[in-house]
C-alpha cells in the first residue's frame, strides 16, 4: 500500500452501506482525472461493492487490503 | 461510462421494513448515476405524504418495535429514511412520482405530499418508464 501520491484521503470508518459509496462519489467528483483516492472502511460489504463502483463508474481501484477489519482501498479517478 | 442505465421501482408498502431497502438501493444506485424512478402507490404513498417517512412503522403486531427498531439502526450508523431521501436526491439521478389514483382514494391532497415529489402520474406512464428500465422492482 505504498508508492501512490495520495490526493486525498476519505475515511468512512464506522459508515455503513450505502453511505461509504454516496461520499466515495461525493469525494470523486471533486477530484481531477488521475488523482488516487485512499478509502478506509469497516463494512465488510464495502470491498464488493467498491469493485462494482468502481467497474459501473469506469474509476480504477488499484489496491484494496484488509488489516483487522478496516479495509484500505485505493481508486484512481479515470476520465469520465 | 456507457449509456445511462435505469432502474424502476413501485413502492407499494408504507412500513418501514419495506421503505428502507427501496432508499438503500435509490442511494446506492445514485452513487453509479443509475437513474431511479420510484413509483409510489397504495400504502407506499404514505410514504412521500409531509411527515410519512418519519413516522414510518413496522407492519403488524411488530409496529410496537418500531421504535427499538430505529434506535439499532441508528446505533450501528445508518441514516434515517429522511436523511437517506435527502442523500438519494443529492445525487440529482432520482425521480419521484405519486400515484394519481391513489391519491383519490386516499383523499390525498398534491399540498399533503413532500416537495421532493416531482410529478403525480398514472401507471401508464410508469409502465413507459419501466418499460425502458434495466431493473424493475415492486416492493
Amino acid at each position: 500500500m505504498s508508492g501512490y501520491e495520495i490526493s486525498q484521503n476519505l475515511d468512512c470508518k464506522g459508515m455503513r452501506c450505502p453511505l461509504p459509496v454516496v461520499e466515495l462519489r461525493k469525494a470523486i467528483k471533486n477530484l481531477s482525472t488521475g488523482d488516487i483516492l485512499k478509502i478506509e472502511a469497516t463494512d465488510q460489504g464495502s470491498k464488493r461493492d467498491f469493485e462494482s463502483w468502481c467497474r459501473k463508474t469506469g474509476n480504477s481501484l488499484l489496491e484494496s487490503s484488509e488489516i483487522n477489519g478496516v479495509f484500505t482501498y485505493i481508486i484512481r479517478k479515470e476520465e469520465s | 461510462m456507457s449509456e445511462t442505465k435505469k432502474m424502476a421501482i413501485i413502492v407499494h408498502s408504507g412500513t418501514l421494513d419495506k421503505l428502507y431497502p427501496v432508499f438503500m438501493l435509490a442511494s446506492s444506485a445514485g452513487a453509479i448515476d443509475l437513474e431511479t424512478h420510484l413509483f409510489f402507490t397504495f400504502w407506499g404513498l404514505d410514504a412521500v405524504k409531509k411527515g410519512g417517512l418519519e413516522n414510518a412503522k413496522l407492519p403488524g403486531v411488530m409496529r410496537l418495535g418500531t421504535g427499538m427498531m430505529k434506535n439499532k439502526i441508528k446505533g450501528i450508523g445508518v441514516p434515517s429514511l429522511p436523511e437517506l431521501l435527502k442523500m438519494t436526491r443529492s445525487m440529482g439521478v432520482t425521480k419521484i412520482y405519486a400515484c394519481s389514483t391513489t391519491m383519490e382514494m386516499m383523499d390525498v391532497k398534491k399540498e399533503e405530499l413532500i416537495p421532493e415529489v416531482d410529478a403525480i402520474v398514472g401507471a401508464t406512464a410508469f409502465l413507459d418508464i419501466a418499460l425502458d428500465a434495466d431493473i424493475q422492482l415492486f416492493i
